[in-house]
């Protein structure tokens, strides 16, 4: 049986996704982008890459255990494999392959 | 022609490999919640935004109602938004690819298209921003439908496993702090997002956070206007 529910849940996301998307060529086409917002464009995705490794990290309690330890352990694995190798697809599988170790095994 | 397709798939490298383990990371947890193959492929598909497509998980095992997956999608994705603005003029000119190119802009072909190429003809521009967004999507295709098949009969615990999003995150946020010596929108976006997240907590803190990231980098340009004007 199809779930409905779910079925329109995921064309909401979709659509929801596909609109933002379109929104700022529909409303910036055709006239010249102002200053500010090519201003913006230029500092914003480093602003936004910062604010998604906190979104990541939001859940993290550090008045109960396990402290946010396998995350903070697993970030610092994925910041120095990526500053050694630079190589996306070590430090994506080195942190994720350390976080799964330590929240079944240790903690 | 053939040349682009090479260098498209040279400068999507990073891309595929990151795609590929966090889409089967996706595929795998759509797997063990009970949502199969065809549930996966249709998400990456129609929808195409990893965080959004994990997030969504949570939203179709929560039974979420549409409203509220309506407003999170909003929220998570908000920040494409100004991937567009800063793509507006990139993009213009580009004929009938613009309507793929547009919903093809993730976050990894942003990172890709946004800049270079200025010596390129315009033709062969459009036609490498074409390349590299269809190339990314049939990584991420690709990636999560390989997921769902080994979702099935995968031996070991997957706890855990959602963490390659927060890896690639990391990932690409170091790799943009070593790529230019202005840190300062960086820092910005990591302490206004701290201080929101303490604010306002961890289910509200997204979008006074985006605000309070504008506000400060709008500030930001005005107090560099003035000590250059000095």
């Amino acid at each position: 049986m199809i779930d409905i529910h779910s079925v329109l849940l995921v064309a909401v996301v979709s659509a929801v996704t596909i609109a933002i998307r379109f929104l700022p060529f529909l409303v910036f086409s055709g006239r010249e982008t102002p200053a500010f917002i090519t201003y913006l464009g230029k500092v914003l995705p480093y602003a936004v890459m910062g604010m998604l490794c906190v979104y990541c990290l939001r859940e993290i309690s550090f008045v109960s255990a396990p402290f946010g330890i396998p995350e903070l352990v697993s970030v610092a694995a994925v910041v120095l494999l990526h500053l050694w190798r630079r190589n996306t697809l070590i430090s994506i599988i080195g942190g994720t392959v350390c976080y799964m170790l330590l929240v079944q095994l240790v903690f | 022609m053939k040349n682009d397709i090479k260098k498209a798939i040279r400068d999507t490298i990073p891309v595929l490999s990151g795609y590929i383990v966090l889409g089967m990371g996706f595929g795998i947890l759509m797997q063990t919640k009970g949502y199969g193959i065809w549930w996966t492929l249709a998400m990456s598909a129609f929808v195409y935004a990893g965080s959004m497509q994990y997030l969504a998980v949570d939203l179709l095992t929560g039974g979420a109602s549409l409203i509220s997956a309506a407003i999170t999608t909003l929220m998570v994705n908000a920040r494409h938004l100004f991937y567009g603005i800063s793509m507006v003029d990139r993009y213009k000119g580009t004929g009938k690819k613009k309507p793929y190119l547009i919903f093809a802009l993730t976050d990894e072909t942003y990172s890709l298209v946004c800049s270079g190429n200025e010596d390129k003809s315009e033709e062969e521009r459009h036609r490498y921003y074409f390349l590299v967004s269809l190339f990314d999507q049939i990584y991420w295709v690709c990636g999560s439908v390989i997921g769902a098949l080994l979702g099935q009969v995968i031996p070991f615990s997957t706890e855990g496993i959602d963490f390659a999003l927060t890896a690639l995150f990391v990932t690409v946020f170091v790799e943009q702090w070593k790529s230019t010596k202005d840190h300062l929108p960086a820092i910005i976006g990591v302490m206004a997002s701290v201080i929101c997240l303490v604010v306002f907590g961890a289910g509200d803190f997204l979008i006074p956070a985006m605000v309070l990231i504008t506000v400060l980098l709008s500030a930001l340009k005005l107090v560099r206007r003035e000590e250059k004007a000095k």
